[in-house]
């Protein structure tokens, strides 16, 4: 218990680094959102002097950053210029967006990369193996960028997806099977592009570990015992080779989010990617904040998660733990 | 004995791939700003040595493009008119490696341009285009790499000849920007920089952002070598004969990091190649009239580009060999490292 909490304290200060870190950045800013309106004639400097003074934009930084502190305690995140609301709710919108998009392709490219790895290190250097290798190496070096626009080009010229957004015109009217429907085949692009570009490293990653497992010794002895194979290696090799593969999921998280931001702008998917752009586009501080805090905040729980898995699963973990 | 030839040979691919980017003047035929308002959207043109009526030609050709009838964006072969392709013809000038001038190009025609990889909304030639972006990315993910390296070096040796809290505090701050997603990350220094610059400010601007977004891999990396270096028996020879910490970094322990300096950079050019290209693909980073992998992706964003130009896709394809080279260099890099490192422990068998 007391390792978990050590890890969950880790994360609260990591969360606080960032957020230190992003308003030493703003305040390295040579503009802000309000320096447009300094420019139009029609609108007084005292009115400028006024607006900024009211988003508490003349204060010197540690004032801000401890007020905005506070109102992240109180579970606000500021105010956007830009679109005249409060951040959290706007945010909230898309990071659900975002979440859905990331949760199913993670979900999805671990369902996918540990069969696939187990397999393929089953078969070490035959020709299965090989071929998993050579295509996975392929896809490692497709950009995600270039990936994502070329399943972009894909859709759009066989019309097989929907090429943008979350649901379809007339949404509200559908039965719930249908609902599911609509947003399943708007969903599958982006979650397509967003397993493709991670797939091969997990799968990689899964390949090797459980290639180092499958040479110990006690793996032979169990073979020898007559275990059958896919006991063996579902339950024998891939327990013993989960250690750095949970480390390897709250990493792949990271990628995801990443991921998912670039291809959110390309597919159009509504989530924090675009809100993100266009916060930056037009110097709309706080939304800009919140959306990587936000983003810190995903990443963070996934590695509490792998923590906790790895808690779970790994013993010596738990005794050196309870014996500090 | 095969890894140092696998070296060699994606050393070999590489140079080549920069050479033809950095001669990017010698192979375009034309300009890459230069524009022809009244061919926007020209498809490739295909490279004849059989004419309309089946005669054989020895000299290459092509025909000019025209509107076909009754249509405002098809376009098809003029077979009227054949124009020569010529071979080490001068043409526009341009300066080699941005120093030499010379007017010298590979391939050109006369009486009508050749567009041999189609042209874009202002009829600028998309080959000229693509092999110039190839100059503004790569530069923009060598230099960044650079940036990095230096950074990670300078903060990797700091925390480990140092120690202490220094290297406390230092380690603490590496973790902070390893836990950011990269992306989110270049976002964020993004955005608190200047956005309406000139093409060779924002240039700047994206190597700099670049360059510290990836230090902290290195860096880490770096001090583990030096904290083993640092214990081993010439520095401390040298250091009880006086040399001052300067001196130590500088002539016994920096070499020392050299290899692991090179693996990170191999893997650290393709990854800011990309970041560049992702940054001016959403308008954040080079802005046109200059070109850059990323910007000339960007037309993309159009629906009609993207549904009828397949052409505009090409310069995604040109980046995939150099993915393919550095990561090869990089993966050949590391093995050469592990073997050296078990050499160095079998001292008997040096080779």
């Amino acid at each position: 218990m007391r390792y978990l909490l050590h890890r969950a304290l880790h994360a609260v200060f990591l969360l606080l680094g960032v957020s230190l870190l992003t308003f030493l950045f703003s305040s390295l800013t040579p503009g802000n959102y309000f320096d447009e309106m300094r420019l139009n004639p029609q609108i007084s400097p005292d009115t400028v002097a006024a607006l900024r003074a009211q988003y508490q934009l003349d204060r010197p930084l540690p004032i801000r950053y401890l007020h905005w502190l506070s109102a992240v305690a109180h579970g606000e995140l500021g105010f956007s210029f830009a679109y005249n609301t409060p951040v959290a709710p706007l945010l909230w919108v898309r990071a659900r967006n975002t979440l859905l998009l990331t949760g199913t392709a993670t979900l999805l490219a671990w369902l996918m990369a540990l069969p696939l790895g187990v397999w393929s290190a089953a078969r070490f250097g035959r020709a299965p193996d090989r071929v998993l290798s050579w295509a996975t190496a392929t896809l490692l070096v497709v950009p995600d960028l270039v990936l994502a626009l070329c399943l972009l080009i894909l859709a759009v010229r066989t019309g097989w997806f929907p090429t943008g957004g979350l649901v379809s015109v007339g949404f509200d009217e559908l039965s719930p099977l249908h609902k599911f429907r609509d947003l399943i085949s708007h969903m599958s692009l982006p979650v397509v592009a967003l397993v493709l570009a991670t797939l091969p490293m997990l799968v990689r990653h899964v390949r090797a570990s459980v290639t180092e497992v499958l040479d110990a010794p006690f793996l032979r002895a169990a073979r020898s015992h007559g275990i059958p194979d896919r006991k063996l290696l579902y339950q024998y090799a891939l327990r013993a080779a989960a250690n750095p593969l949970i480390s390897l999921f709250g990493f792949s998280v990271g990628t995801l989010l990443s991921g998912s931001l670039l291809v959110e702008v390309i597919m159009s998917w509504p989530g924090l990617g675009p809100l993100l752009l266009e916060a930056i586009l037009a110097r709309d501080l706080y939304v800009v904040i919140g959306g990587v805090l936000l983003s810190m905040l995903f990443l963070v729980t996934g590695n509490l998660f792998a923590d906790v898995l790895l808690y779970w699963a790994d013993p010596r973990i738990r005794t050196t733990a309870s014996a500090k | 004995m095969r890894q140092p030839r696998k070296l060699a040979k994606w050393l070999v691919v590489l140079v080549a791939l920069h050479a033809i980017v950095a001669a990017a003047g010698f192979f375009a035929p034309y300009d890459p700003v230069e524009q022809d308002r009244q061919r926007p959207y020209l498809p490739p043109m295909r490279i004849h040595l059989m004419d309309a009526h089946g005669h054989l030609h020895l000299r290459p050709f092509f025909y000019p493009l025209k509107l076909r009838e009754g249509s405002f964006d098809q376009y098809e072969e003029n077979t009227a008119t054949s124009v020569p392709l010529l071979f080490f013809r001068s043409g526009a000038s341009y300066r080699l490696l941005g120093f030499v001038p010379a007017r010298l190009h590979l391939f050109g025609a006369t009486g009508a341009r050749i567009y041999f990889l189609g042209s874009d909304a202002y009829g600028r030639d998309q080959l000229s285009r693509i092999l110039y972006g190839g100059q503004v990315s790569l530069l923009a993910g060598l230099l960044g790499a650079g940036v990095t390296l230096l950074l990670g070096a300078l903060v990797g040796m700091a925390a480990g000849y140092y120690g202490g809290w220094r290297d406390e505090l230092l380690m603490r701050i590496a973790e902070l920007f390893l836990a950011l997603p990269w992306l989110y990350l270049l976002f964020a220094l993004r955005a608190f920089l200047p956005l309406g610059v000139g093409p060779f400010d924002s240039f700047l601007l994206v190597v700099v952002v670049i360059g510290i977004v990836g230090w902290a891999r290195p860096a880490r990396l770096v001090r583990g070598v030096v904290l083993s270096v640092k214990e081993r028996d010439f520095v401390r020879a040298a250091r009880g004969f006086g040399a001052s910490d300067f001196y130590l970094l500088r002539r016994h322990i920096l070499p020392e990091t050299a290899s692991v300096l090179l693996t990170q950079a191999a893997i650290l050019v393709p990854q800011f190649v990309l970041a560049e290209m992702t940054l001016s693909f959403l308008g954040l980073g080079v802005p046109e009239p200059l070109s850059s992998w990323g910007n000339l992706l960007a037309t993309l964003q159009q629906y009609n580009v993207l549904v009828s130009c397949w052409w505009m896709y090409l310069p995604a394809l040109a980046i995939v060999p150099f993915f393919l080279g550095y990561l090869r260099l990089a993966s050949a890099l590391q093995q050469r490292t592990v073997t050296y490192k078990i050499d160095e422990k079998n001292d008997w068998n040096p080779s």
